[in-house]
């Protein structure tokens, strides 16, 4: 037995990590199912209405609705505006370009509330009203250092051998990019937009100084905080975890299978 | 941003690209996106922390001066909530890197065909929601929660102690939230390593410890040090945690940011802070990125 523990004891430590990790995620789960009142606080026993009714708190799918539009528009100016970058640092030799990789570097090292704070200020200077557009342009600034950064690294682990074969049998410099280039770098394109996504639809600092009253999903979780989240907000956050692990199981079941 | 070996060193790579224009055409609109959006502000922001008070008295109207005292009332005023940011931030990080390194040592070298699955697990946390997460620990060590019942019940807490609304329950949210952050660069770094190296360690009369210390950890620097600046950084400026799991003694300067800009309206103040925060942390991670020589990084 105690030979067991030494021989495993790192497996052990990962273990307790991993429940580490899930011991919130459970309690948001299992709380979803709770028979609760106005505040999700106890446990009051078991029920299927909050999944059956998950607009039934509230104001609780508007803000659900905005945080999805706001992360579909940013996600999709971020991965466009970000892999073009990535393409002039990964395939194009030109002058500046550690100016361009610490521009690139300085919004993911500077912290949110400094990201958010000079945003507001800025709009206010401007007399711009914080709200929907000034939170979309806010998360697309710091979404495109991230998508830079996913799209980049697939970039360098192309083979370059494989667009000049590709020029090598006469397809021209457009066609070389649209047939080989582009569908080898897509799977990191598409983790890039699914990184923006999840960064924005769950961000509450930047989104907090620069959407005015605007309510998103994490904003009308941290008002409900005050007086008790209803039940409704963990049915939310429950179904966004299981469609995204499907979506990424089912990502790596894809990559596997072709690899067979 | 983590060592990524940039294609363009490969001299072959530009031989079809006859255009020279095309780089900076493909870098226009993203990068002035940033310049209006990112270093615009910053610059806006700098002009805002010299301001002064209109001479109307209007709350939340300033005109612009250059009264660069505002620092100094600034630090002077927060002297406190800086310290325990910066204490709270390092605290969470070095708890963070104890916890995720054998964790991520434990994915790259242990896990055989199970390293996907559980790499999608450490990352699972990011698809719920930040908030739902740290306000379930706020339940889970509230005064009705297993914690607080298992320890009262072994008499390790008083009858009226409780765990929330504490400096513990703000590092166990904070050292929770920035775990994943800690953990991908950390395994990143453990995978790349042969295992043929260790081999070759224990091969040479290294015991487990030796090889540990003078093989592994030097070879996975790097990953410690893009894994701790991406911990401390987002948790030197975090409030959330601190308030909702914290009480009035446990403010962090987020928060102080936080109402001077929405409660106070005191913009200047804000913004000065602001800039203090990023230069400290600015002259931390340089200093430590110098020690710990990984200048790759960036």
């Amino acid at each position: 037995m105690k030979r067991w523990i030494s021989k495993n004891l790192l497996r052990i430590y990962a273990f307790f990590a991993f429940v580490y990790l899930f011991i919130p995620i459970a309690y948001t789960m299992a709380f979803s199912f709770n028979d609760a009142g106005k505040s999700n606080l106890t446990w009051r026993g078991f029920t299927l209405k909050n999944w059956q009714n998950p607009c039934g708190a509230p104001e609780v799918c508007s803000a659900l609705g905005n945080s999805l539009k706001i992360g579909f528009l940013a996600t999709a100016v971020a991965t466009i505006l970000g892999t073009m970058i990535a393409f002039a640092l990964g395939r194009h030799r030109f002058r500046g370009r550690s100016t361009v990789n610490l521009l690139i570097f300085l919004p993911m090292a500077t912290p949110e509330i400094v990201l958010g704070a000079s945003l507001l200020a800025m709009f206010l200077n401007l007399g711009i009203n914080p709200g929907f557009w000034p939170t979309v342009i806010a998360h697309v600034m710091f979404c495109i250092s991230f998508v830079v950064v996913t799209v980049k690294a697939r970039i360098a682990s192309l083979d370059p051998k494989l667009e000049e074969a590709a020029m090598d049998l006469y397809a021209d410099e457009f066609a070389t990019f649209r047939r080989v280039t582009l569908p080898l770098v897509a799977p990191g394109i598409f983790g890039a937009a699914l990184l923006a996504f999840s960064l924005s639809f769950d961000d509450f600092i930047i989104t907090n100084f620069n959407s005015g009253t605007l309510t998103t999903f994490p904003k009308f979780i941290y008002v409900a905080s005050a007086r008790g989240i209803p039940a409704q907000a963990n049915v939310i956050g429950s179904s966004m975890f299981i469609l995204a692990l499907v979506i990424v199981l089912a990502g790596q079941l894809v990559k596997t299978r072709k690899s067979r | 941003m983590i060592a990524i070996r940039s294609g363009a060193k490969s001299s072959s790579v530009g031989r079809g690209i006859k255009r020279p224009s095309t780089p900076y055409l493909l870098l226009i609109p993203g990068l002035a996106w940033l310049a209006v959006f990112f270093v615009y502000p910053l610059i806006n922001l700098a002009s805002t922390s010299v301001q002064t008070p209109a001479a109307s008295g209007e709350i939340g109207a300033y005109v612009q001066s250059f009264r660069f005292a505002n620092y100094l009332d600034a630090i002077s005023g927060s002297k406190e909530q800086f310290m325990r940011s910066i204490f709270y931030a390092v605290l969470a990080t070095i708890i963070a890197l104890a916890i995720a390194y054998p964790l991520a040592y434990a994915i790259a070298f242990k896990s055989g065909k199970w390293k996907n699955l559980l790499l999608v697990l450490v990352v699972a946390p990011f698809f719920t929601s930040f908030l739902l997460r740290t306000i379930a620990w706020k339940q889970i060590l509230g005064d009705q929660g297993p914690v607080v019942t298992v320890l009262r019940t072994l008499h390790l807490l008083g009858p009226q102690a409780g765990l929330t609304a504490s400096a513990f329950a703000v590092v166990t949210g904070m050292t929770y939230n920035f775990l994943p952050f800690m953990t991908l660069p950390l395994y990143a770094s453990l995978e790349r390593i042969d295992p043929r190296v260790l081999e070759a360690s224990g091969d040479l009369y290294a015991n487990a410890i030796t090889t540990f210390r003078r093989v592994t950890l030097p070879l996975s620097m790097p990953g410690v040090v893009a894994g701790t600046l991406l911990t401390f950084i987002p948790a030197a400026g975090d409030y959330i945690n601190a308030s909702l799991l914290g009480n009035p003694k446990t403010r962090m300067i987020g928060n102080v940011i936080e109402s001077r800009f929405f409660e106070i309206v005191d913009y200047p103040t804000a913004a000065a802070l602001s800039f203090i925060l990023m230069a400290a942390i600015l002259i931390l991670v340089t200093i430590y990125v110098r020690r710990s020589g990984t200048e790759e990084l960036v």
